[in-house]
């Protein structure tokens, strides 16, 4: 027998690049909700700005995936005003026609979830007030198994490093928070069968 | 050369001029059809190379260094643009396990056609490390009833359930045990990986897998340039040759450097999971403790490393 003891001993092993991460899978396909109506002026997207200040940091408790807001559409308070008379009893709300709540529409609507003073940010049942980088735990009001889980690594889905860092997406990421059900998609093609291959 | 059970035989003469008799038999062979073609000699001595090449345990480092520099020349001239080949150890105190969980896969095959985009499976003729089985709600876990070629034009389809079947990483692997060459093992963090240099094809391995995950080149693998993923391992992804036999490997090029599988990614509805069982806090240690998990074939014994599980 030969020796074998030598046989992983590799110094250029751990060069490799990481080439095939270099784009993140899970936002090609990331739906995006809560689009305004056409015509409409928005400012940019900041969310990714202002997720850098240190106060955003020390809040999000896990490192989670951008929200997916619609271009345009965040801030809110772009054209909601702090001092805005709200009507708060619930009705259909002639703005923002392009969503379609189907989550618990017989008892909820908007304002359960959006803050009226503050529409950049979400409130959780007691008023406390949560960014848009925590919905889970408005989510996990009413869905405190699956927040349980999804804390573990066994609901919802993980990217980047098994032994170190990575990147955990939201409940909205996946789910359309208006309509949390997943939809059908189409599968990709079958598989040649093999009396076909030549 | 290995130690194997062989018939009562005269004893080895000693290797002559510091090959051994394996290499000198064989480069004396190929000298003669060297000598009897015309052909330019550069493809002979690769193939030269290649047959005498050593198992990729008995490479000292320097072999093997030697070995890898090989193969990124080759790769890299075939396919017209660098390529890398590592061969990263197992980490210590790792192995590896996968989770699925049965009741949110919808069977949309993202995870066979990513794992053939970074696992440099060839695309015609086609090779799919996963297969995904469809099976009756109503019926359970039926093999003899599951369809891999459904066509649906979206899924999931109603009364069905979605089972992607591939390597099962077996602590006690029948593939492994019927090599008649010892090209097949089982690596310390758990992944079985095959020398494709070593195999001989001879596809033991093929009928002793109990899940249908090992795959043949019948042909030449056809991947097009600038779809060759680059960055590979000796004993993963890099380009194989025809006659040899590949799976699964959990993706060793990403794991070994700490990265989920590539079906762990591009999985679009989380049901893939991934991590250390060595580790308690890791995901995978959770999904063991707390739910109800199926091992495929579990009266085998062959203790797979790849659990099934009902998340809800």
């Amino acid at each position: 027998m030969r020796m074998r003891s030598l046989r992983h001993l590799l110094s250029g092993a751990f060069a490799v690049s990481l080439l095939s991460t270099a784009c993140h899978p899970a936002q090609d396909h990331a739906p995006r909700w809560g689009k305004a109506a056409a015509g409409v002026k928005h400012a940019g997207d900041t969310t990714t700005a202002r997720a850098r200040t240190p106060a955003r940091k020390a809040a999000a408790l896990f490192p989670v995936a951008p929200p997916p807001f619609s271009d345009g559409v965040f801030p809110c308070s772009e054209c909601h005003g702090t001092t805005d008379v709200v009507n708060r009893t619930p009705h259909a709300v002639e703005f923002h026609e392009d969503i379609v709540l189907r989550h618990d529409e017989k008892n909820r609507w908007c304002l359960d979830c959006h803050d009226a003073q503050n529409r950049d940010k979400l409130h959780l049942a007691d008023g406390r007030l949560v960014d848009f980088t925590e919905s889970y735990r408005l989510c996990g009001q009413c869905h405190g198994p699956t927040l349980r889980n999804w804390k573990a690594g066994e609901h919802g889905k993980r990217t980047g490093s098994w032994s170190g860092e990575k990147q955990y997406l939201l409940c909205a990421n996946c789910h359309n928070p208006h309509s949390p059900g997943f939809k059908p998609i189409k599968p990709k093609p079958a598989p040649v069968r093999q009396e076909a291959i030549k | 050369m290995r130690e194997l059970p062989t018939l009562p035989m005269p004893a080895p003469e000693p290797p002559a001029e510091g090959y051994t008799r394996r290499e000198a038999l064989v480069m004396g062979l190929f000298a003669l059809a060297a000598a009897a073609t015309t052909s330019g000699c550069a493809a002979d001595k690769l193939a030269l190379d290649d047959f005498v090449a050593k198992h990729f345990k008995d490479l000292s480092p320097a072999e093997l260094q030697e070995r890898l520099a090989q193969m990124e020349k080759r790769y890299s001239e075939s396919y017209g643009k660098p390529v890398k080949v590592s061969a990263t150890p197992a980490q210590e105190g790792v192995l590896f396990g996968y989770a699925l969980d049965l009741s949110r896969c919808i069977g949309c095959r993202k995870c066979v056609y990513g794992c053939v985009e970074e696992n440099n499976q060839s695309r015609d003729p086609q090779t799919h490390w996963i297969t995904v089985l469809e099976m009756d709600k109503e019926d359970g876990v039926n093999l003899q009833n599951a369809n891999a070629f459904y066509d649906h034009e979206t899924v999931p389809a109603p009364g069905k359930f979605y089972m992607p079947v591939a390597c099962q990483q077996c602590e006690n692997p029948p593939c492994v045990k019927v090599c008649p060459v010892e090209a097949t093992w089982r690596e310390p963090d758990g992944i079985v990986v095959i020398d494709y240099d070593w195999c001989i094809g001879c596809r033991n391995c093929i009928a002793g897998c109990p899940y249908g995950a090992r795959r043949f080149n019948w042909g030449t693998p056809g991947i097009p340039k600038d779809e060759l993923n680059p960055v590979t391992e000796y004993l993963g992804n890099r380009p194989r040759q025809r006659g040899v036999v590949e799976k699964c490997t959990f993706c060793i090029q990403r794991v070994r450097q700490g990265l989920y599988p590539k079906c762990v990614e591009v999985c679009p509805v989380g049901a893939r999971k991934f991590g250390n069982l060595l580790d308690p806090e890791s995901e995978i240690r959770y999904i063991i403790e707390n739910k109800r998990v199926y091992i495929l074939k579990e009266e085998l014994n062959t203790q797979p490393k790849f659990f099934y599980y009902y998340g809800l």
